[in-house]
């Protein structure tokens, strides 16, 4: 747990850059920093770590000051990942990684076996190991940025935009496998960004900043989207907040028919119980040929009933010309159809639960 | 010159072999003796100029004015202090000039780390003097290099300069060869000060490529 009591930055020349922050950052969860630009997002990041020393307050690591411990052997003890990833240039990718066990007196072997240990464990070839940082592609230094970070195993990992210099394709991979990896490393994870989506995305918890270093709210994604603290908070987190709210209710409470036919339609499925696609039955049916495949097939939306949210179900029904969802289970079989009732009935029930202020009053 | 004199006399060559290395031996002292104390000199100086800024100016722009004084010039002026004929009347001044091309070479090596490299240095916990040693100046080292290359080539060639007060190397040999109107020592002087800067500078090339792998690879991408 890291706790931020009243703190502080004041610069010489007056300027605040973060003004009376109170927070708590949970252990082994992430929690994310977000706002526009002169937020004091990453001052505050880097007052964990006494890069920059509050002026005022107080921050707890575990409940002890970290102005009680020294600066040096504090950062061994706290992850980094930066945003353009910062590898040292002229050192090999392993011993890159291996830097803070080097820091930390372990022996040259056991530094660089715990290092090829990293590189798998985020997904990079071990070949790349021999190479220098410039020889591989941003996203690749930017995993070996998060191995090296992890390399001494630290209960804290600080992450100061990491994801915001690469291109969307591999920023969305390097999400998901930073998501993987929590999942099964479990760190208290502070991390920066200015892109509210990455937020949502990634924080169990999300604290919202404004210009001047003021903490405008702290919650929880689904909570953010359905009950911005006031105008700033709720212009930041920009439109379709019911939509994308949707992501985090389970579509399992959405009510399945266990049979292909739903008026006008039915569902086909291949050998395997796999969907195949939509084909007009009964006199409802489209006249126009053009719209179906060859085989007579019209599109379809699935949704996985055991781990897909209730967006996916809502688009998977916007995909179908019959306006129903498909339901699969894990392996990709057919479970059933959703009809635009049953999801009528969900999204309702969502909204309610967003309380008062919900989500279909802007979405 | 005489008509008929051949470019070069093989003979004389052999003959005066023996002196010929002597002045090439002499050369190579006060050629790399200044690079070598420019450089030891320089490190402390390019660091502290690089830690607090407002030393930089001054420094260079006082190396600038050093290294605008004709040589010959400061030779003489030398020579009552150091001696005619010595080789610290020469050994001086082409330290101070080696100085005013490596002091520049260390501050902008420094200054080629570039920020979130250093930043993640601080962050992963390296002290002040173990990122110095082992980030900040490993990655300077190719810009001091090619300073070191630009020192060490115009070093040698300046020796030359001091034959005109009786200490110049192989630049000995040109006087000589004037005087007595006679090319051969003139072609040899020249052959061998300029095989001597080609051959320290593939040297330094070399150094260059073994030293700082990842830097010749980058420049190869």
């Amino acid at each position: 747990m890291i706790t931020f009591e009243g703190v502080t930055k004041r610069y010489g020349d007056g300027t605040v850059a973060v003004d009376n922050l109170s927070l708590q950052v949970p252990t082994g969860a992430i929690t994310v920093f977000v706002g526009p630009s002169g937020c004091g997002k990453t001052t505050s990041l880097r007052m964990i770590n006494r890069m920059i020393d509050a002026t005022e307050g107080r921050i707890l690591l575990d409940d002890k000051d970290i102005r009680q411990i020294d600066p040096p052997t504090l950062r061994r003890g706290i992850g980094y990942v930066i945003q353009q990833a910062g590898l040292f240039p002229h050192r090999k990718i392993v011993d890159n990684v291996a830097t803070v066990p080097y820091l930390l007196g372990w022996d040259k072997k056991k530094a660089r076996a715990r290092a090829m240990e990293l590189l798998e464990r985020v997904g990079l070839d071990t070949k790349l190991a021999g190479r220098y940082p410039f020889q591989l592609s941003g996203g690749q230094q930017q995993r070996v940025g998060v191995a090296r970070a992890l390399a001494a195993d630290p209960p804290v990992l600080l992450m100061d935009e990491p994801f915001s210099a690469v291109d969307p394709v591999v920023r969305t991979s390097l999400q998901d496998e930073l998501l993987r990896l929590q999942s099964e490393l479990h760190k208290t994870i502070v991390f920066v960004t200015h892109d509210i989506d990455e937020a949502i995305k990634l924080g169990d918890t999300v604290a919202v900043l404004r210009v001047g270093g003021h903490l405008a709210q702290i919650a929880d994604p689904s909570t953010l989207l359905a009950e911005p603290a006031d105008d700033f908070v709720e212009g930041f987190l920009g439109k379709d907040r019911g939509i994308r709210r949707l992501s985090f209710v389970p579509a399992g409470g959405v009510a399945v028919r266990a049979e292909r036919d739903v008026p006008g339609w039915s569902v086909v499925l291949d050998g395997d119980d796999r969907p195949l696609g939509w084909r007009a039955g009964g006199s409802t049916g489209p006249t126009d040929t053009q719209a179906a495949g060859k085989d007579g097939l019209l599109p379809f939306g699935t949704f996985d009933l055991e781990k897909d949210s209730l967006r996916a179900a809502l688009d998977a029904a916007l995909l179908a010309p019959s306006g129903c969802a498909i339901a699969v289970d894990g392996d990709g079989r057919f479970a059933g159809v959703v009809t635009r009732e049953a999801l009528d009935e969900a999204l309702l029930r969502a909204s309610g639960a967003a309380g008062p202020t919900g989500a279909g009053s802007h979405g | 010159m005489g008509d008929g004199e051949p470019l070069v006399r093989w003979a004389w060559i052999g003959r005066n072999w023996p002196s010929i290395q002597q002045l090439l031996v002499d050369h190579v002292i006060m050629a790399l003796l200044p690079v070598l104390l420019g450089l030891l000199i320089a490190l402390p100086l390019g660091l502290a100029s690089a830690r607090w800024r407002v030393l930089y100016q001054p420094t260079v722009g006082l190396m600038n004015v050093v290294y605008s004084l004709p040589s010959l010039a400061v030779f003489i002026v030398l020579i009552p202090v150091t001696g005619l004929a010595e080789r610290a009347t020469v050994i001086i001044p082409l330290t101070f000039y080696s100085l005013a091309v490596l002091i520049p070479a260390v501050v902008d090596g420094l200054e080629a780390v570039p920020d979130h490299v250093r930043q993640s240095a601080v962050a992963m916990g390296f002290g002040p003097m173990r990122r110095l040693l082992q980030v900040d100046l490993p990655i300077a080292v190719p810009v001091v290099l090619a300073g070191l290359r630009v020192a060490t080539v115009s070093s040698i060639s300046l020796v030359s300069v001091g034959a005109l007060i009786g200490r110049g190397g192989l630049g000995y040999l040109f006087i000589d060869g004037w005087q007595r109107q006679f090319y051969t020592p003139i072609v040899v002087g020249i052959v061998l000060v300029v095989a001597l800067a080609v051959l320290a500078d593939g040297l330094l090339v070399l150094a260059q490529r073994l030293l700082t792998p990842w830097a010749r690879a980058r420049r190869a991408a």
